[in-house]
């Protein structure tokens, strides 16, 4: 397996430690079983669409979060309204923990016309800009520049909010990255890069792709960085309230990385058998499962029964039928909707300035 | 009218834009402090302040990803690059974030930055710094691809570009910088995707843009005197959107067409257009589209074979009468 268990991993604070982290300590009952809930609601929704994408209902990729939906619930219920999001493609589980309607982004899967982005971008690009929420984006560390560039334009506004770009292991090799890194430190932006560190890149293991610390990288561009377990959830905010803190309060970015781990192969395609063994992704099943982490503790805490527990299971089950039936039901694009959504002024055609010919046979 | 030059132009849309919305920002290598690497942006850093006019450090990916990423909250990100042959380190950022983001959103997102900078041959500078990528760029849907030739069109395309609510990529060119021309002060405003008669004709039809439209200025001079033929110059202004009807009214009324372009052969913006042409106006045309392009290698550095490489007012004198033969 990877070198993934650093030394701070091996010795974990205790679950209380982080419950107690004012940021937690003062959640109501409601807003711990919400957070619960959102992270079952994205478990069901991606087996869900995984049992589709085996029906064939669903073409091209599909890279499942199953395992890491601790990190994207965490950090994502931490947003103000001035706080954005922007992440790589295995986007499912930030979506629906930034408030998207599963109906549209199952339908997203199936290319249908009413999935979140009209059945043009596909799995790795859901977008919401209503909900702070920019994708999305498939090429290994490409929006993380992007990431930077929301938190300018927090900056230039002068608004109090943060960006949070999400990266996976895999993406700190891409030059964007320390490109981005470089200039947001330099100029000061409001921006926490998130490496959600699942310990393979693809098939890679972090030993096999990596020199040295991922998140230390940060120190070389005089950025603060912050390591924490992404098992779970009250942890993954506790660390990321302190860095999002720094951001808004301060306008410094840092880097966080958040040690998770995913189920699943790299995509549905990747046969998952060459690079970890059963045992390893068992092990972390059985031990480090992030719902069933968290179940445990909101049941002695009192918070949750598990009646509770059960009944939200079944919600989000049925959520997820509901919204595959959504989308069985709703009609494809057609191919006159190919040449749509290409050019503002092409869809606003009342407020075009330009002339001439934008599409060519 | 005031007669001021190319880099003048670009300067004086750039400032009256700056001046109309505080979210435009110019952005890129030297821009602020330096004074521009061709002092395009000169004097701007002293008149709108470090918040408007932003040094970058040599990191194309990182700061165009950084433009991109803020426009989509409402920034207008006029980003220099030095030279546009540097677009290849930023390749991904450009054609695959800028062009591609609105459409994978559904149109949720719109993407309302420039990004602009000289795109040339002819200084020397070796293949690496004399790319033209105005054919590689418009093959991306989702992009608007302009290359003005003279002042007042550099800054009356500017400022269109500036105000587009899609992204725009404007190529200037370094042998222009110094071109004079009459420009109107204040709001000058030439649409994109309007081609523009520099010369009206009544034989030949030189379909052109760029650089190349003076070239064939110079060519259609030769061509009246010395061999009483009649050229227009189309000048397309703008790549994409594209102006074909302006050019398909002109190939109506000379039937014969020579296309000039600073542009490797293959798969050319002029290839584009040759096809355009004889599937629109194939009956109109009394003789085979001719094109004259770049040498088909790399850039020479070599200086007095650099200018026999690109096209030039002797290239063109020879192509249009091989087109009027």
């Amino acid at each position: 397996m990877s070198k993934k268990p650093t030394a701070k991993e091996a010795t974990p604070p205790t679950a209380t430690d982080h419950a107690q982290a004012p940021v937690n300590a003062r959640l109501s009952p409601e807003e711990r079983i919400e957070l619960f809930r959102k992270m079952v609601r994205i478990r069901r929704f991606e087996e869900r669409s995984l049992r589709a994408y085996q029906a064939k209902k669903i073409g091209g990729f599909l890279h499942l979060y199953i395992g890491q939906e601790a990190v994207a619930v965490g950090c994502c219920s931490l947003m103000g309204p001035n706080d954005h999001v922007i992440t790589a493609y295995r986007d499912h589980g930030h979506a629906i923990a930034v408030g998207m309607d599963t109906k549209p982004l199952m339908a997203e899967l199936y290319g249908k016309a009413t999935g979140c982005s009209k059945g043009k971008g596909g799995s790795m690009h859901y977008f919401d800009p209503s909900r702070n929420f920019w994708g999305g984006h498939g090429i290994v560390g490409g929006q993380i520049p992007l990431g930077a560039g929301l938190a300018y334009a927090l900056k230039y506004k002068g608004l109090k909010g943060a960006a949070m770009a999400f990266m996976g292991d895999g993406a700190v090799n891409q030059g964007a990255v320390h490109e981005a890194y470089n200039l947001a430190s330099l100029w000061n932006l409001p921006v926490v890069f998130v490496i959600e560190n699942n310990g393979y890149s693809m098939g890679t293991s972090q030993a096999r792709s990596s020199a040295g610390e991922l998140a230390q990288r940060a120190a070389g561009y005089d950025m603060q960085w912050g390591q924490c377990s992404g098992h779970d959830v009250y942890e993954v905010r506790a660390m990321m309230d302190k860095f999002l803190t720094l951001a808004r309060e301060n306008g410094r970015p840092s880097t966080v990385e958040i040690h998770t781990y995913r189920y699943r192969g790299h995509s549905v395609a990747d046969p998952d058998n060459t690079y970890r063994s059963k045992q390893e992704i068992e092990e972390y099943r059985r031990t480090r499962d992030p719902i069933q982490l968290f179940q445990d503790k909101l049941l002695a805490e009192g918070v949750l029964t598990a009646a509770l527990a059960e009944q939200i299971d079944a919600e989000a089950r049925a959520e997820a039928d509901l919204a595959a039936d959504f989308s069985e039901a709703s009609p494809f694009p057609t191919p006159a909707d190919i040449q749509t959504d290409v050019y503002w002024e092409a869809d606003n055609p009342a407020d075009r300035r330009s002339q001439g010919r934008l599409f060519f046979t | 009218m005031p007669v001021i030059t190319y880099r003048e132009a670009v300067r004086h849309a750039l400032a009256e834009e700056l001046e109309r919305d505080p979210n435009v920002v110019v952005m890129g290598e030297e821009v602020a402090q330096f004074n521009g690497a061709y002092k395009v942006t000169e004097g701007l850093l002293a008149r709108f302040g470090p918040q408007r006019i932003v040094d970058t450090p040599i990191s194309e990916a990182g700061f165009i990803g950084v433009g991109i990423g803020a426009s989509m909250l409402g920034i207008r990100p006029v980003m220099e690059l030095m030279f546009w042959s540097f677009y290849s380190v930023a390749f991904d950022q450009i054609l695959n974030n800028a062009a591609n983001v609105r459409y994978m959103s559904g149109g949720q997102i719109h993407c309302p930055i420039v990004i602009r900078g000289p795109a040339n041959g002819g200084t020397n500078v070796g293949a690496t710094h004399s790319h033209t990528p105005e054919n590689v760029l418009a093959n991306h849907p989702g992009v608007k691809v302009v290359v003005p030739s003279t002042p007042a069109d550099a800054k009356g395309l500017l400022k269109s570009a500036i105000r587009d609510n899609d992204p725009v990529f404007f190529l200037e060119n370094t042998m222009l910088y110094g071109e004079k021309g009459e420009v109107p002060a204040g709001e000058h405003v030439v649409p994109l995707g309007l081609a523009d008669v520099k010369r009206p004709g009544t034989d030949l039809t030189i379909v052109t843009y760029g650089r190349s439209v003076l070239h064939s200025l110079a060519a259609a001079e030769v061509l009246e005197r010395e061999h009483k033929v009649s050229a227009e110059v189309l000048d397309l202004r703008t790549i994409r959107p594209l102006d074909i009807d302006s050019v398909l009214r002109s190939v109506a009324k000379t039937h014969r067409v020579l296309i000039v372009e600073e542009q490797k052969p293959f798969a050319s913006v002029g290839s584009q257009l040759a096809y355009m042409i004889q599937r629109e106006a194939f009956d109109e045309l009394d003789a085979p589209i001719h094109r004259l392009a770049t040498v088909d290698a790399p850039a020479i550095y070599s200086p007095p074979v650099e200018i026999e490489q690109l096209p030039n007012p002797r290239r063109v004198l020879q192509a249009a009468l091989e087109t009027l033969a």
